[in-house]
């Protein structure tokens, strides 16, 4: 298991199922995303099923279970975004992606999620890629966004933010 | 007010006397009216999910009657017009997205769902969304699931947390995503389900069934070159009547004889036969730890979900597992490697069948370690009391107007002890018997050992032979026998011999027997089996005169090497499983 994990898990000694919560943020902090092995862990650390863990776990928005692209890809579908029609862009970067929100693509290049507000309304529909913000994004656009990610990534380019 | 302050209420314009501490619910049953119920689970804490249970309480409206708690001065209206109509929308709203498909489902006519949407006269589909596309996970030996079935009750869940204490399956994800699942939403069989099947006997659909093995048993029987042997567990013949609309407990044992033998079975075969071979293995064995030091106290075995448990949840007490097959895999192992050469039968001809109260004797019939050194399995396929029920309707055979038959020799004998493994208790009564004989060479003087008997969860007794005290425990449920587990890692040490069911109640009530059985169905089967013992000569199964003469003529003496090779298993850990 990732020592990252136990060290997290160290911070909590005897800790008792109300600290579910704010150990699986923790984790995920760290890691990015919540492993099988650390919800394992957690669950041993907490003397709670498995089957509990990630249950909780799933219901919540903010966790995700599979780990952090090149690119963390975020899709802002706050109130704003919506009225400019940011459905359309989250179905656009799915399709281009071939991932659903919450899911990584097989390269490893992308991940992406939905999120409430950006707190960018005044660019609406924004999407944020590697913590580049791009704005009045249309579904027409998404595709030679991350192309050029995807360009960037073949010449070696760094990781944005 | 006293807590046991009785008190009278109004249910639909009739007094009705009322308990301080009842809720709504309890009222209404015990004045006689039937309010219907999806979530509710009888001596669980309420959880309210569904619903259904809505009653018109005056002033205040429809209260869900399962967790409301009654009070003095209520009126309640259980089939007011809003109550009903609130019924049926309910209703209606768990059909959006079910899939319709009750012709082909496995519990057409015996379906929770079915029954209310008839009840309430839901005629159209009222509400249209989207079908759940959570595909089936057919993954484990034991048991089906089909989410797109699944109403989200929630029984499931919480029978396998509080009741079994394995809480392998929960709910994940949420709103009209929501699916009961086992973690990380893989298959049960990676999962810590240990198969008992509680969740297919709570199950108000389809959801949850049992993995069938008819079409493998039909084809056998078909089949001209294969000769099909079957045995039936001690928990079947006491539980098949009631699939028959017989009463609960109503022992069917001769009839069945014969409709297995009209079904095309060769050789009909009886559990209690292999339960006394058992007894005389695990008897023997407990002298020998008592007596030789070995790790105490010693676990039964026999009850394959309870030995799952140990191996994933309690490895460290593994050692305190007995070594002993359970009866029917000794069953399986002495048909296909014993009776199969004196049959002049090649082993792969023979297709061997049990019938069992049971959904985990699936999965233990499936253990690598269950067959011979050519993986040849000891036992080809488990039928389950309702796959049985089933099959006897498929050959449109009446159960009642069967000529009572006897069972075939030479594994047709049993004593009574060997039938009682099929209740709470009866394990340790059958070894108890045995191990007295064995260490003092008397019998009992008292056969009867009141202590380990009837339905409690757990019990306890010390029991003498000659001048070794024992200390016994009989535990049915496995989320007793986690409590009763870590109290032992906690260093509890004045037991010796420990009796573990699955199942509460033992067999009797396994996740293989009668759907929506009535209340107190299990207790008329348990006292079947102990009226079976109270009215047959041989009670003891040292006595069993077939047992002796396959000791004499095969396996040697008990624990010999023999009986090593063919009835005795051992056990691994299962780290990971979640």
């Amino acid at each position: 298991m990732s020592p990252l994990v136990v060290d997290i898990l160290e911070r909590f000694p005897g800790a008792r199922r109300d600290s579910l919560i704010p150990i699986l943020q923790a984790v995920q902090e760290q890691e990015g995303f919540l492993s099988q092995e650390s919800v394992l862990a957690i669950g041993r650390h907490l003397d709670l099923p498995a089957s509990k863990v990630y249950g909780v776990a799933t219901f919540y928005n903010q966790f995700r279970f599979t780990p952090i692209g090149r690119f963390h890809v975020q899709v802002c579908r706050g109130t704003a975004c919506h009225v400019k029609g940011s459905a359309n862009v989250l179905d656009a970067v799915e399709r281009d992606l071939g991932v659903k929100a919450g899911g990584t693509t097989r390269d490893g290049l992308f991940s992406l999620e939905v999120v409430a507000c950006i707190g960018a309304c005044g660019l609406a529909p924004v999407i944020a890629v590697g913590g580049d913000f791009h704005a009045g994004v249309a579904p027409r656009d998404v595709p030679g966004i991350f192309a050029s990610y995807r360009e960037r990534a073949k010449e070696g380019g760094s990781d944005a933010a | 007010m006293s807590p046991n302050e009785t008190f009278l209420v109004q249910v639909n314009g009739r007094p009705a006397e009322a308990r301080r501490g009842e809720t709504l619910l309890d009222v209404c049953r015990h004045a006689g009216v039937d309010v219907p119920t999806l979530c509710h689970m009888p001596g669980l804490a309420p959880s309210g999910a569904c619903r259904i249970c809505v009653v018109d309480v005056r002033g205040r409206g429809l209260v869900p009657s399962c967790s409301c708690p009654v009070e003095p001065g209520m009126s309640v209206e259980t089939n007011s017009q809003s109550a009903t109509r609130a019924r049926k929308t309910i209703v209606e709203l768990l059909l959006a997205n079910h899939p319709d498909d009750c012709l082909y489902c496995v519990r057409h006519g015996e379906c929770e769902l079915q029954d209310l949407a008839q009840r309430y006269g839901v005629r159209e589909r009222r509400y249209v969304t989207a079908k759940n596309d959570d595909h089936v996970d057919v993954s484990s030996p034991s048991l089906v699931r089909d989410p797109a079935k699944c109403i989200l009750c929630g029984k499931c869940v919480r029978v396998c947390e509080e009741v079994m204490g394995v809480a392998a399956i929960d709910f994940i994800r949420r709103g009209s995503h929501t699916l009961v699942a086992p973690a990380f939403n893989r298959g049960l069989n990676v999962s810590t389900c240990i198969n008992c099947g509680q969740c297919v006997m709570v199950c108000p659909t389809g959801a949850l069934r049992e993995k069938s093995h008819l079409k493998e048993v039909q084809s056998a029987l078909d089949d001209p070159a294969i000769t099909v042997v079957v045995q039936h567990a001690p928990a079947v013949s006491v539980s098949l009547a009631e699939e028959f609309g017989l009463e609960p407990g109503a022992d069917v044992e001769a009839l069945m004889v014969t409709a297995l033998r009209r079904l095309g079975f060769a050789r009909v075969f009886d559990t209690s036969f292999a339960a006394d071979l058992t007894i005389m293995e695990e008897a023997s064995e407990l002298v020998s730890r008592l007596k030789g030091g070995g790790r105490l106290p010693m676990f039964t075995s026999c009850s394959p979900g309870w030995v799952k448990f140990v191996e994933q949840s309690y490895p460290d007490l593994m050692p305190n597992l007995s070594t002993c097959k359970s009866p029917q895999q000794m069953m399986g192992a002495v048909v296909k490697r014993v009776w199969a050469a004196r049959e002049g039968l090649d082993p792969r001809q023979v297709f061997s069948v049990a019938i069992m109260p049971c959904t985990a004797k699936k999965f233990e019939a499936r253990r690598p370690e269950m067959g011979d050194a050519h993986d040849v399995p000891d036992v080809d396929a488990v039928l389950t009391t309702r796959e049985l029920a089933r099959l006897i309707r498929l050959h449109g055979l009446d159960l009642a107007r069967m000529t009572p038959g006897a069972p075939d020799q030479p594994f047709g004998e049993r004593s009574t002890a060997g039938k009682m493994f099929g209740g709470t208790g009866g394990v340790m009564e059958a070894a108890l018997r045995t191990a007295h004989w064995l260490v003092t060479g008397r019998e009992m003087y008292h056969l009867t050992i009141g202590a380990v008997r009837g339905l409690d969860g757990i019990k306890e007794a010390r029991i003498k032979l000659d001048d070794v005290e024992l200390g016994v425990a009989v535990v049915s449920g496995l989320g007793r026998a986690r409590r009763l587990l870590e109290e032992i890692r906690a260093g509890r040490d004045d037991l010796h011999f420990i009796e573990v069911m699955t199942c509460p109640g033992g067999c009797v009530g396994g996740g293989g027997q009668p759907l929506r059985a009535e209340a107190g169905a299990v207790r008329g089967r348990l006292e079947s089996l102990y009226r079976i013992d109270r009215s047959e000569p041989v009670r003891l199964s040292h006595r069993n005169r077939q047992v002796q003469e396959l000791y004499d003529e095969v396996l040697g003496e008990p624990l010999g090497a023999r009986s090593h090779e063919l009835l005795h298993t051992g056990y691994h850990g299962r780290d990971g499983a979640a």
